[in-house]
């Protein structure tokens, strides 16, 4: 009896140093790898989510070049695959919210970039833009949508285009359309065209597809100045503008075909001859194009058009993606390196045509800017500015969750007034 | 002393799970009640105040909560019905003894050891809601036999009942085996009897066995419930945050993690676990009971 009751308590014992070491082990852990790294090389750890063909092959060309001007760091690509970054940005907060932030990472200029830099999570870099004089290189407009209070906090190394309209030439022939519609009225009347085809006359994506849709409804309906002043304290999105706008985007969406999985295979049913037009920011120019296994091979003008989409010409509503140092980055050098890499002349240009955008800076070589990037590249110098609401310029993360969450009520709705008031109460609970 | 022997040799080797269930099962269910009777409704937020139910009251105005709680209910009834019936026929044709009972025991069997999120995947594909030429999946199955042709999970009003399918298929398995075991735990002697009594085969399995397989159907219908009011990664893997597919714990993530409201996102929470309570605090009831009598 004695040795069975001694039995049990030398168990429970062991079961709670048991229990013990496996709580220790992980911070010891972690603390190992950091100090082996700083031995020899230190890593530097770069969080994105550039996985996809093309954007992962243009980090890895950034990569290669800041890999051989810092022969004291080594890359470290925590990327996390998910379009638009859904899934990255959910596994960055809980690494914030938990103080272990990686050395730099990916944020949508903009608003976007504003929650953290009023969460207190990044640290200024105008020492770095001064050292490197970037206010020279970088559109003034960009400067100003990643600072607060005359601090910058991040390096924009690319510029994507939200108002494409991508279209297929054969179909348009075939409803009698001579070119692409020029403004929301005559883009319905087209889709009406294309309807007596028995053609799909607008492919749709998953939810976040519309919700860019009704972005660039809103920008044509409406025009750029009465669109940017949405954005700005007192906005006004009840007003009968937004109704009209509205009401167009709830006509389009009649002649939508049926929601596809994600904007890929929306897109390709314009490419495969499916489907008549489809509006989605530039980076569906390096899937139509770029060789299969990445893209779809397509030949441009043949098989896929573009255009800037229905009454938004002149007007480039723009994205950009750009790297940032967090406050407490274990190694704040190495990111310091990656930041000067991001920002150069030279990363830039290796990054931006495999990627399938254009650049920030404004000295770029354009000769590597071809087909539809030489078309955007002309475009960014001349045309006014619209910041995109589903890619994180105009509007911040909850008031876009707010969006989203109304854009895909309504499509089970079709309730234009209660779209309207779902997007004015978030507008009203997200802008000061 | 002596006493003490008896009951504290137990007591020490099953501490270490009370006290890591206590502090990681019921201190964080407690932190998580705490935390929705705030009105902590951005992560930056420091000083919060007490405000009792408001938020779960609140949360009553809003149209997607409506929204996803009647799909929860959608989704609930077919699945627990779907996988209870699919799963007591099965077992069903099992009980009469077929040839190569151990091999479809299997086969039946098998989709329990997928995980949600591989059926997911598979079945976002089966249930692509292109028709006509542009169909894959099921519907291009739909479309070569001549039945017609649906947007399964893309569709507004049923949408959640074809969500249900891909679990009916990995859950009916699990169900079969434990009617199955059922069924077996029906003594012959009983069946005899009520044959000799002149019963009909249909009324031996109306009289004799569906009653004694009551405690079996209680036992399967709680464990169906409870995985379907807290479903939230087979609804990730086919349609992912879209309103279309609603349930309240997607919900819940978005409201965490993208609209960045801790408050909201515990009461949700919060929520799931009080439908979930429903279903599991009157079987402990039961059993408990049950257990006395013995």
């Amino acid at each position: 009896m004695r040795r069975q009751w001694l039995a049990t308590i030398a168990m429970a014992g062991l079961l709670g140093l048991a229990a013990c070491g496996g709580g220790n082990q992980t911070p010891s852990g972690t603390q190992a790898t950091g100090a082996a790294g700083g031995d020899s090389k230190k890593q530097v750890e770069v969080f994105s989510w550039w996985t996809g063909p093309g954007e992962a092959d243009g980090l890895k060309a950034m990569r290669e070049i800041f890999e051989k001007q810092n022969t004291q760091f080594t890359f470290f690509d925590a990327a996390v695959a998910g379009g638009s970054g859904d899934k990255a940005k959910a596994l960055l907060k809980t690494k914030l919210d938990g103080n272990q932030p990686p050395d730099t990472f990916q944020g949508h200029a903009g608003a976007e970039l504003q929650g953290y830099i009023k969460d207190g999570k990044l640290e200024p870099l105008n020492s770095l833009y001064d050292e490197l004089k970037l206010k020279d290189v970088f559109p003034a407009q960009l400067i100003e949508q990643i600072s607060v209070d005359g601090q910058i906090y991040s390096v924009p190394v690319n510029i994507h285009r939200s108002n494409v309209l991508w279209f297929n030439p054969a179909i348009l022939k075939e409803a009698g359309l001579a070119g692409a519609p020029k403004s929301i009225d005559e883009f319905i009347a087209a889709l009406e065209k294309v309807k007596a085809t028995g053609k799909i006359p607008l492919s749709i994506g998953s939810e976040w597809t519309v919700a860019h849709l009704l972005e660039n409804v809103m920008l044509g309906s409406m025009g750029t100045d009465a669109y940017n002043a949405l954005f700005k304290p007192g906005g006004n999105w009840a007003g009968p503008e937004v109704t009209t706008a509205l009401q167009k985007f709830a006509k389009i969406m009649e002649y939508a075909g049926d929601p596809q999985d994600d904007w890929q295979p929306a897109a390709k049913q314009v490419a495969d001859g499916q489907a008549a037009f489809n509006i989605m920011g530039d980076w569906a120019y390096g899937y139509f194009h770029n060789p299969p296994d990445g893209g779809l091979g397509k030949a441009s003008k043949t098989d896929f058009d573009w255009a800037p989409s229905p009454g938004t010409e002149g007007t480039y509503m723009w994205l950009s993606d750009s790297f940032t140092l967090p406050k407490g980055a274990k190694n704040r050098d190495g990111a310091l390196a990656w930041l000067k890499v991001a920002a150069s002349k030279e990363g830039q240009d290796a990054f931006n045509p495999k990627k399938g955008s254009i650049p920030a800076r404004k000295d770029a070589d354009t000769s590597l800017y071809t087909d539809y990037l030489a078309d955007a590249l002309k475009d960014w110098g001349g045309n006014k500015l619209a910041g995109s609401i589903q890619h994180g310029v105009s509007v911040s993360q909850p008031h876009l969750a707010a969006i989203g969450e109304a854009v895909g009520l309504f499509m089970g709705t079709k309730d234009v007034a209660g779209l309207q008031k779902a997007l004015d109460d978030a507008a009203k609970a997200n802008i000061q | 002393m002596r006493r003490a022997r008896t009951w504290l040799p137990g007591l020490l080797l099953v501490a270490p799970s009370i006290v890591a269930i206590g502090v990681f099962v019921y201190g964080m269910l407690g932190w998580n009640f705490r935390l929705a009777m705030t009105d902590k409704h951005t992560s930056r937020q420091q000083d919060e105040q007490f405000v009792g139910l408001e938020n779960f009251i609140a949360i009553w105005d809003q149209p997607r909560w409506h929204l996803s709680v009647e799909h929860a209910i959608k989704f609930t009834v077919v699945f627990v019905v779907g996988a209870l019936v699919l799963g007591w026929f099965l077992a069903f044709l099992m009980e009469k003894g077929i040839r190569g009972e151990g091999t479809f025991r299997t086969i039946y069997l098998f989709p329990m050891a997928v995980s949600f999120i591989a059926t997911g995947i598979v079945w976002r594909w089966l249930m692509n809601s292109g028709q006509g030429e542009r169909a894959v999946g099921l519907n291009r199955l739909f479309d070569a036999v001549g039945l017609p042709q649906w947007a399964w999970f893309r569709d507004q009003d049923w949408g959640m009942a074809a969500m249900a399918i891909p679990a009916v298929w990995q859950m009916s398995g699990y169900v079969m085996a434990l009617f199955l075991a059922g069924f077996r735990g029906v003594p012959e002697e009983l069946r005899e009897a009520a044959r000799v009594d002149g019963c009909t085969e249909w009324g031996v399995y109306r009289h004799v066995v569906l009653p004694l397989l009551r405690p079996v159907t209680l036992s399967a219908l709680i464990i169906l419930g409870h995985i379907s009011l807290k479903v939230f990664d087979l609804i990730m893997a086919v349609s992912g945050k879209q309103i279309v597919t609603d349930v309240p714990a997607v919900f819940m993530w978005v409201t965490v993690f993208d609209s960045d409201d801790p408050a909201k996102g515990a009461t949700i929470a919060a929520y799931i676990v009080l439908a979930v309570a429903i279903f599991v605090i009157p079987y402990l009831v039961w059993s408990v009971r049950k257990e006395k009598d013995r």
